[in-house]
């Protein structure tokens, strides 16, 4: 099948305007004749499901939590973007988008992103209405901060609890609507599969994770809201629950699935302590700004600190490698995120790690703080102050900007980041691939749209700071409204979807299959042993820099951990029953295939671009040597893969992308 | 460090539990506490027992789905935390630990350690919401000011997980600090005047038909509080109510 | 209105209302007993003003019957509805860790102060009533002289009666101790966790209580025969 991106025609200005005013709409009327139902409920599945609900469709809407108020979203900490131009500074909507497409390596879709940062301002306007609290100044006025790779503040925030506000300003939308009964709201429920009738989604076959009952339900419209699949990696800041199942099952049923191989990957989190770790902490990025980053200059050095023989702040200034600064002199500890990520783990491959585990960097203060406090006794005019004072003074500058992550850091590492410098090392944390969608959010398969994380549509190959939440709002509140209707106007005389058909049966068959599968096995291993596993590979091979031989190990032992896994899992208890070891069992099944493709796919992006950074394309000489080198020429397209039986037999689409009104330039932090 | 727990088990909503004693070995001091259940669990399974239920997503205090009863208190002996953000560091080797299930008659539990809070989920929907349709066609965001001390305070209300820990720890379950706190964050912008009458009266009715117990102020939910949610909006909650009887 | 006071928090506001009432008595009352320690014709004067007028009699005093028996009937139906929302005890709960004990055992101290005023009853209003409106005598004479003077002191010859008053008020103080600044957190008004309010409260639930203490103990020691 052709990819047709269905992108309308005219001038990237008025492509949505114009777009929204031909597009077909559902009367009022028809609207209640109209079921729709909605896979998640984070920023982007809460938003849609309050708004579908508005208009007058009638939604179930599903979470596997026992509240649509902790979908991982609400972990998001920095904040919002939107072009509201609210401090002067130039902003607007054509530089947002130009901000957005750069900072992806020029791997998006124009057309969503200029959309994207249109309805950018609407969200801040939505959000204000319905009571979140942003931030505001003494003026009373919201109040912006900048974020890492722009030059201008855009940004608007809550505290460090952004994503949480905005979620459960979606939430309480959603909860007005499930008082009204508009929307029908299934908590502890999971979506197991996607069923279709005459090549449409009809309806999805769910686990009421309480009773363990298998459960039908149709509609006339799926739209999959499923957040990331970083749990691919085991370790990662996402959610022990997020998973990528629902997203997977759409894709063998047809879904082609976008840029597995495109993932962020945060350098400012907190190392991993041992192997019993169950998830990685991240800290905001901000702390880059004030924080310098290093390792000893000798290995011995590096030996006496992770037996406790020195400490880090015995090594002089000369003992230290500040190997940002030295090797991007022009950004310094301020280069983009994976610029950052990849050089740390360069120091900590060559054995410069500064923890047990080798896999830590050093994030200092010491020179923040005494920068602080000689400008603030200048400020009160002390003069001669003494280094006591100097530190006291800068120590509270300090804390006044970070004081909540430094306290977050002490509670989890036992250790105070204001004498001693912070650990950190580089986590997964985003995924900017996901399922493939055209310009009406809608996925190859007719009637089933994805939305937010899950979809691969608006940020390339690497996602600016404060733009996740940005794009989970814009698709639900403001475009997927309004496409479905365009989907959904030919239904209005469809009558309800019954659910007791062959493809029904045959759906619930299969789901129910697996399941006892998995209660009657009789392993001898659990769910999270092959979990770690693929997590190894996944992060040894298709981490932070991947090559050819690499991945195509991964590709073989992926496919061998997948053989071993159906083998000698053992799940304990019954499907009848609460169960977590068996919903772990099936969402792992499916990132062990999805852990293949996502190679595959690597494996066929012979270039570097954004988070993918492929060792054969790196600059070989001059100052950029070794830094990412993006190939326009070969690859500017988005890989699409259709679902062929095995993850490694995947067929590739390619959508190519087109820039006309942005010019493509490498990107270069020297 | 070796520990002992005493947990409860419980199959299934309709069953009768009771507390368990599991050993635990070579407990790292800087696991998180849900590492250690973590550990546990690994070795029920290895050893063909079931496993402990527990809820849990985020792990690193926000979802507020996190939900133990760890020595007698909720989230356990740390202050400003929620369990996932508990450390081993906290206990001492041969410690023995009480693990049970937040209790409260509006909380009944699911299965060992997990309980429904769906109760929560009802009183937000009895009016915690400002009734706006997501039109993007409101007015500009910055059209009334806020002053900063009310947006500051609001956001403070707004902060709160709904973990439940104030239930659990309430010696008679009261969700007033929840309850409030939504109350609060609506009664304190200017978009949430137009229906305050209507939301606490609502609210308050619905917390009341849950079966949730009445305030006596002893102030343990504020300090049990994983996001230090101030008794503060509790008293604003009683005068929201007040205000609203009175019209 | 009456949807207000069917709520759990109308109730609260209920119990703070009678709360507050029953705080502003016992300043009156203490205020006319402390006039015994240096002036038995003063005590008497005031005894007999508030023994016989009527509109202390007829209208405060079934106010004051009202309040103590609402404060006492509401707490209790809380309580116990409080215990209904408990379900399920736990084995191992730390309340001393978020909590003061004053603030959990409000029942308890309640308890202790209900059994005083039947005692407090027995020993001097249902005489009283027996003489005033029984027996017809409003003189509040015996013997030529105000009797009301006489009569406390005798009350508090018997070192047991003494010693159940003392312990009695001692309960009296932790449950002002929190039941102070708690009326006011009811009411809606956040100035009870304010310091001037808590330290006005812990003064308050200090003297009143010692006040009576201090009196009973006079009687008992200065009034041997």
């Amino acid at each position: 099948m052709a990819l047709n991106s269905k992108v309308p025609k005219g001038s990237i200005q008025n492509k949505w305007t114009d777009y929204k005013n031909k597009i077909n709409l559902v009367n009022p009327a028809n609207k209640r004749h109209i079921d729709v139902i909605v896979v998640g409920t984070g920023l982007a599945g809460g938003s849609a499901a309050a708004t579908l609900a508005e208009l007058g469709y009638n939604v179930k809407a599903f979470a596997y939590q026992d509240s649509p108020r902790r979908a991982h979203s609400i972990a998001a900490q920095g904040g919002i973007n939107a072009a509201k131009n609210y401090q002067g500074d130039g902003d607007s909507t054509y530089r947002l988008f130009y901000d957005t497409v750069k900072g992806g390596d020029y791997r998006s879709r124009e057309a969503n992103v200029y959309r994207l940062a249109e309805v950018s301002a609407n969200i801040i306007d939505q959000c204000v209405a319905q009571g979140v609290p942003f931030a505001r100044d003494y003026g009373g006025l919201l109040d912006n901060r900048s974020f890492g790779g722009v030059l201008v503040s855009r940004t608007f925030y809550a505290k460090g609890q952004t994503g949480q506000q905005l979620l459960l300003g979606a939430y309480s939308a959603m909860n007005r609507q499930i008082a009204r009964g508009k929307i029908e709201m299934f908590n502890r429920h999971e979506m197991l599969d996607v069923v279709k009738v005459d090549g449409k989604a009809r309806g999805i076959i769910a686990r009421n994770l309480i009773t363990g009952e298998i459960e039908r339900h149709s509609a006339h419209a799926v739209v999959v809201a499923t957040g990331g699949y970083g749990n691919v990696y085991f370790l990662s800041t996402n959610a022990m629950g997020s998973n990528v199942t629902a997203a997977w099952k759409i894709h063998k049923k047809g879904a082609y699935f976008a840029n597995p191989c495109y993932t962020q990957i945060h350098p400012t989190c907190i190392p991993r302590s041992g192997d019993y770790q169950s998830k990685l902490t991240l800290m905001s990025e901000s702390l880059r700004n004030d924080g310098r980053i290093w390792v000893p200059k000798n290995l011995e050095d590096v030996k006496a600190i992770r037996e406790g023989r020195k400490k880090p702040t015995d090594l002089s200034e000369d003992e230290r490698d500040y190997y940002l600064e030295r090797r991007y002199p022009a950004f310094g500890n301020l280069v983009p995120r994976d610029v950052a990520s990849r050089a740390a783990k360069e120091r900590c491959d060559a054995g410069y790690g500064v923890n047990a585990t080798g896999e830590a960097v050093y994030l200092d203060f010491a020179d923040a703080i005494t920068r602080y406090g000689t400008e603030q006794a200048k400020i009160h005019n002390i003069s001669n102050p003494s280094k006591e004072k100097i530190y006291d003074l800068g120590k509270a500058i300090v804390e006044a900007k970070y004081g909540n992550l430094f306290q977050m850091y002490e509670k989890i590492v036992d250790e105070n980041p204001y004498e001693t410098p912070m650990m950190i090392y580089p986590a997964v944390h985003y995924t900017m691939g996901g399922v493939w969608v055209d310009y009406n959010l809608m996925t190859t398969v007719p009637g089933l749209y994805c939305i937010g994380e899950a979809n691969f549509s608006d940020h390339g190959a690497n996602r600016l700071g404060a733009s996740a939440l940005m794009q989970g709002l814009a698709d639900g509140y403001f475009v997927l409204p309004y496409t479905i209707g365009d989907y959904l106007a030919d239904d209005i005389r469809t009558g309800k979807i019954p659910t007791d058909t062959k493809e029904f049966d045959q759906a619930e068959k299969e789901v129910k299959d697996r399941i006892d599968f998995f209660v009657n096995n009789k392993g001898t291993k659990s769910v999270d042993y092959f979990h770690k596993k693929l997590g190894k590979v996944m992060w040894d091979k298709c981490g932070m820099s991947r090559n050819e031989k690499g991945l195509k190990e991964a590709m073989t032992e992926i496919k061998a951990i997948r053989e071993e896994f159906w083998k000698e899992v053992s799940v304990p208890g019954s499907s009848k029953e609460m169960n977590p070891e068996l919903e772990k069992a099936g969402r792992v099944a499916d990132f062990l295939e999805l852990g293949e493709l996502f190679a595959k796919d690597a494996l066929a992006r012979e270039e570097s671009c954004g988070g993918h950074f492929r060792e054969e394309s790196a600059e070989e000489s001059g100052p950029q040597k070794g830094e990412a080198k993006r190939n326009d020429k070969d690859f500017a397209f988005v890989s699409a893969w259709e679902y062929k039986g095995e993850p490694g037999d995947a067929v590739l689409h390619k959508e190519e992308l087109e820039f006309k009104d942005i010019e493509l330039k490498q990107r270069s932090y020297k | 460090m070796n520990l002992t727990l005493k947990i409860w088990r419980q199959k299934d909503s309709n069953a009768k539990g009771q507390m368990v004693d599991y050993k635990v070995t070579d407990i790292s001091e800087h696991m998180s506490f849900l590492e250690m259940m973590d550990v546990l669990n690994e070795q029920l399974i290895e050893s063909g027992e079931e496993p402990v239920a527990f809820d849990h997503d985020c792990r690193e205090g926000i979802c507020g789905m996190c939900s133990m009863y760890i020595n007698g208190e909720a989230h356990g002996p740390d202050r400003g935390i929620t369990t996932c953000q508990l450390h081993m560091r906290m206990f001492k080797d041969g410690d023995t630990i009480t693990i049970e299930p937040f209790r409260a008659a509006a909380f009944p539990v699911i299965k060992d350690l997990v309980v429904d809070r769906t109760a929560f989920e009802r009183i937000q929907q009895a009016g915690g919401y400002i009734s706006v349709n997501t039109s993007g066609n409101t007015q500009d965001a910055n059209a009334i000011p806020i002053s900063k001390h009310a947006a500051d305070e609001a956001m403070d209300a707004a902060t709160c997980i709904g973990c439940g820990a104030c239930v659990a720890t309430c010696k008679n379950s009261s969700a007033m600090l929840f309850v409030g706190a939504k109350v609060s964050q609506y009664a304190l912008l200017p978009q949430g005047q137009v229906e305050a009458a209507d939301r606490v009266q609502n609210m308050v009715s619905q917390m009341d038909l849950e079966g949730f117990g009445n305030c006596t102020n002893t102030g343990a939910c504020e300090v049990e509080c994983p996001k230090g949610i101030s008794l503060d909006n509790i008293a604003r909650m009683n005068r929201e109510l007040m205000k609203a009887a009175l019209k | 209105m009456g949807g207000f006071f069917k709520s759990s928090i109308g109730r609260k506001v209920a119990m703070a209302l009678s709360a507050f009432f029953l705080m502003f008595f016992l300043i009156i009352h203490l205020a006319v007993n402390i006039t015994s320690l240096f002036s038995a014709d003063l005590f008497n004067e005031l005894s007999h003003f508030m023994g016989t007028n009527p509109l202390v009699q007829f209208a405060l005093q079934p106010v004051l019957i009202f309040g103590v028996v609402f404060h006492f009937i509401m707490g209790f139906i809380l309580e116990l509805k409080n215990k209904k929302a408990n379900g399920v005890s736990y084995a191992k709960n730390n309340g001393a860790a978020n909590s003061s004990w004053m603030s959990r055992n409000m029942i308890y101290s309640g308890l202790v102060i209900l059994a005083f005023i039947v005692l407090h009853f027995i020993d001097f209003w249902f005489p009283e009533l027996n003489t005033k409106y029984v027996l017809g005598d409003m003189s509040g004479m015996h013997d030529g002289e105000y009797r009301y003077f006489h009569e406390m002191v005798e009350k508090f010859h018997n070192p047991l009666r003494v010693g159940a008053y003392v312990i009695s008020f001692a309960l009296l103080g932790l449950h002002l101790a929190h039941g102070f600044t708690s009326a006011f957190q009811s009411m809606g008004s956040s100035a009870g966790r304010k310091k001037t309010l808590q330290n006005i409260g812990k003064a308050y639930s200090i003297i009143i209580p010692l006040g009576f203490i201090i009196i009973a103990l006079f009687h008992h020691f200065i009034h041997q025969h």
